[in-house]
């Protein structure tokens, strides 16, 4: 079996910013991933299954909702750790990290935030240990990009509501005992559900033929006349604001994700660079192979600065949507361009499962495109620098044209 | 059983090792440290499994500054159940062996465990020297390590095989390969390291019997040379005259 050989690149020694608690944590993730996770991943990929004997583990390293209170089960880590468990299970595989993401970011994070203490205390100790899974159901077949545009509605029938709608492209939908469900009301005001498995006219089909993200399952939420109790709906917040605090949480996760995907490219590269000669020298000593790397690693330690300063403000509380947006979409884009050129530096090796550059870049398509695709992060920067929305736009009267 | 367990810092195995000051001291820049491996995956995790089957308490103790507190929180986080920090650069074998001793001599331990060696000086020396000036038996490298009352039955490899001993408590023992498996600290593990108490001592005065005149590194490696098989002569004259092992 091939040894996990990878060590983070620091060019800035930026691990010395870190806490002696947010390093133990850093390390103790990356010593389960390389125990557990690197030498079944590619078998899972290749099979597009989910390893789900990993949730456990997964909650023992305190990967489901690292932020939340230990109150509620949670190990009560501050963001900077969040970022850096994600970070760790992202250098192995972009699905393992959205399987965490999700349970955090896009149901623990609701559920404390907009939930009551009845619902907090209900759900978030199960969901932190992995013994009860969640999804987040917010796309729409008809509505990705403009998720305000949902069709998924309820109608108030006393002490419950009656769901109607479906949801697709749903990350750990088909195995999630909960789903926390974005909702419209008779108003058209946008709500949060959490839907149960079991309860009548509640499917979740999984989604097949994922050239991406296949170690993630991936399925649909359908609703029929689902009968939800009015205790479900979580409370204190609602509109649209709502599931986007949530993206908030999951895309600054992203950001420390897609970023420790790259550097495991990088990381391979330049060890291949040094061992893989060819013309009788290593080709690490070709001035265009250094390039390659040179770029990548100036990529990586610009990324790395600007998501640990984005963590000291989510940590003073003080980062906005732009800047996490910012953050989202750098990372996903040069962690793409690192994957493809450590891809070419490892010639034809670099297309096996042998390396995981290939299966990183499959998944960095994902990952650029979920929570926001890489245009709607410009068009978010655009807008908070300019002031001037440019999502949606009247369509011109072609006939007059 | 009430057990000490001696833990040090080594640099994590990718780190770029490099010198200062005209080659006489270690290049600490950029430098992570991990807790040595010998010390935890072994010395450590035995002593926990021990706790966990007999009952007792594990401390573990280094000698070391504030910065080296992030491998006694591994260790706490691990599962040891307190620290101790003779607040002192290591500066030799014979400094930190007879701090340890004078810690342990107070406070009466059952067992002190440490690993084999360090993978950064692999001097090997210190736990020979705390059994010593605790004048208590010694058993170097062991694998594998029981405990019935106060008799230890210890694993060693020799040369060909096994070798049994047995000694009785109190006694010093260190930690090769085998005696344990490693544990990764998990989440529940962290959250109880922070509040473990880590009490910090003053070191004692000891005289410094070494110094460190220079650090090289070994020679790069060469490249390789292959030879044909049907050609046993000249490997055997290269092995001789030019490699000069032969
Ligand atoms: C593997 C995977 C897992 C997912 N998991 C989840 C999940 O768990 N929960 C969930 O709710 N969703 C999930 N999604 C859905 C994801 O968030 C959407 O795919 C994403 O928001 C894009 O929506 P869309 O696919 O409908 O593309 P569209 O919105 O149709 O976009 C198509 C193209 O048009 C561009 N575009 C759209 N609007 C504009 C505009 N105003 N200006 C310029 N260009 C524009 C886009 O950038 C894109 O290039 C997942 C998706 C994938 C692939």
């Amino acid at each position: 079996m091939k040894t996990d050989l990878y060590s983070h690149p620091d060019y800035y020694n930026l691990d010395d910013l870190y806490t002696e608690e947010q390093l133990l944590v850093r390390d103790a993730a990356r010593a389960w991933v390389k125990k557990e996770v690197s030498p079944i991943i590619d078998e899972h990929y290749e099979n597009a299954t989910f390893p789900m004997h990993l949730l456990r583990g997964l909650g023992e390293i305190g990967a489901f909702g690292p932020y939340i209170p230990e109150e509620y089960g949670g190990p009560g880590l501050d963001q900077i750790s969040y970022g850096l468990i994600m970070q760790e299970l992202e250098r192995c595989d972009s699905g393992l990290r959205s399987t965490a993401s999700v349970q955090s970011s896009l149901v623990m994070y609701p559920i404390w935030k907009y939930g009551n203490e009845e619902q907090r205390l209900k759900y978030l100790p199960k969901l932190a240990t992995g013994e009860m899974m969640g999804c987040f159901g917010l796309t729409e077949p008809d509505h990705g990009s403009n998720p305000g545009g949902m069709t998924t509605n309820f109608k108030d029938a006393g002490d419950h509501v009656i769901l109607n709608g479906a949801k697709m492209w749903i990350s750990n939908a088909p195995f999630a005992d909960i789903a926390v469900v974005w909702a419209k009301d008779e108003t058209g005001r946008i709500h949060g559900l959490i839907v149960e498995r079991g309860m009548e006219g509640f499917s979740t089909p999984e989604m097949h033929g994922k050239l991406s993200l296949r170690a993630s399952a991936t399925g649909e939420l359908i609703f029929v006349d689902v009968k939800v109790p009015k205790a479900n709906i979580l409370p204190n917040k609602t509109g649209l604001g709502a599931p986007l605090g949530c993206l908030d949480s999951a895309r600054f996760g992203i950001a420390w994700g897609a970023l420790g995907a790259a550097m495991d490219c990088y990381d391979q590269a330049l060890r291949y660079c040094k061992e893989r000669t060819q013309f009788g020298v290593p080709i690490g000593s070709f001035q265009l192979q250094q390039k390659k790397l040179a770029e990548m690693i100036t990529e990586i330690t610009k990324a790395q600065l600007l998501t640990f300063r984005l963590g000291q403000l989510r940590n003073e509380g003080r980062a906005t949507s732009a800047q996490i947006s910012m953050a989202k979409r750098n990372n996903c884009e040069v962690a793409m361009n690192i994957a493809r050129e450590a891809r070419q530096i490892h010639g034809g090796m670099g297309i096996t499962s042998e390396y995981s550059m290939m299966r990183h870049m499959a998944n960095l398509e994902s990952v650029v495109t979920y929570e926001g695709t890489h245009d709607i992060h410009l068009l978010i920067t655009g807008m908070d620098v300019t002031g001037i929305p440019a999502f949606a736009r009247d369509m011109p009267d072609l006939s007059k044209m | 059983m009430n057990i000490l367990v001696c833990i040090s810092k080594s640099p994590d195995t990718t780190s770029k090792i490099a010198f200062t000051d005209g080659n006489t001291k270690f290049d600490e820049n950029g430098v992570q440290y991990i807790v040595n491996p010998y010390d935890e995956w072994y010395a450590l995790v035995r002593a926990l499994e021990l706790k966990e089957t007999i009952g007792g308490n594990v401390t573990i103790i280094t000698v070391g500054n504030t910065a080296d507190e992030s491998i006694i929180r591994k260790a706490l986080a691990i599962g040891a159940d307190n620290a101790v920090r003779i607040d002192a650069e290591p500066t030799d074998a014979f400094f930190v062996a007879t701090q340890i001793a004078e810690y342990a001599k107070k406070n009466n331990f059952d067992l002190v465990l440490t690993g084999k060696e360090t993978i950064n000086y692999n001097g090997s020396q210190v736990a020979g020297m705390v059994a010593e000036f605790l004048d208590v038996p010694f058993a170097s490298q062991a694998s594998k390590l029981d405990v019935n009352g106060t008799t230890l039955t210890l694993e060693q490899e020799i040369v060909g095989g096994l070798q049994i001993v047995e000694v009785s408590t109190p006694a010093v023992v260190s930690c090769a390969k085998g005696m344990a498996e490693q544990r990764i600290p998990n989440m529940r593990g962290i959250m109880a390291a922070r509040t473990k108490p880590l009490e910090v001592i003053a070191p004692s005065e000891v005289e410094v019997y070494t110094s460190f005149e220079s650090y090289s590194l070994p020679d790069a490696k060469k490249a390789c040379r292959m030879i044909d098989p049907s050609n046993m002569a000249e490997l055997v004259d290269l092995l001789h005259n030019e490699a000069k092992v032969i």
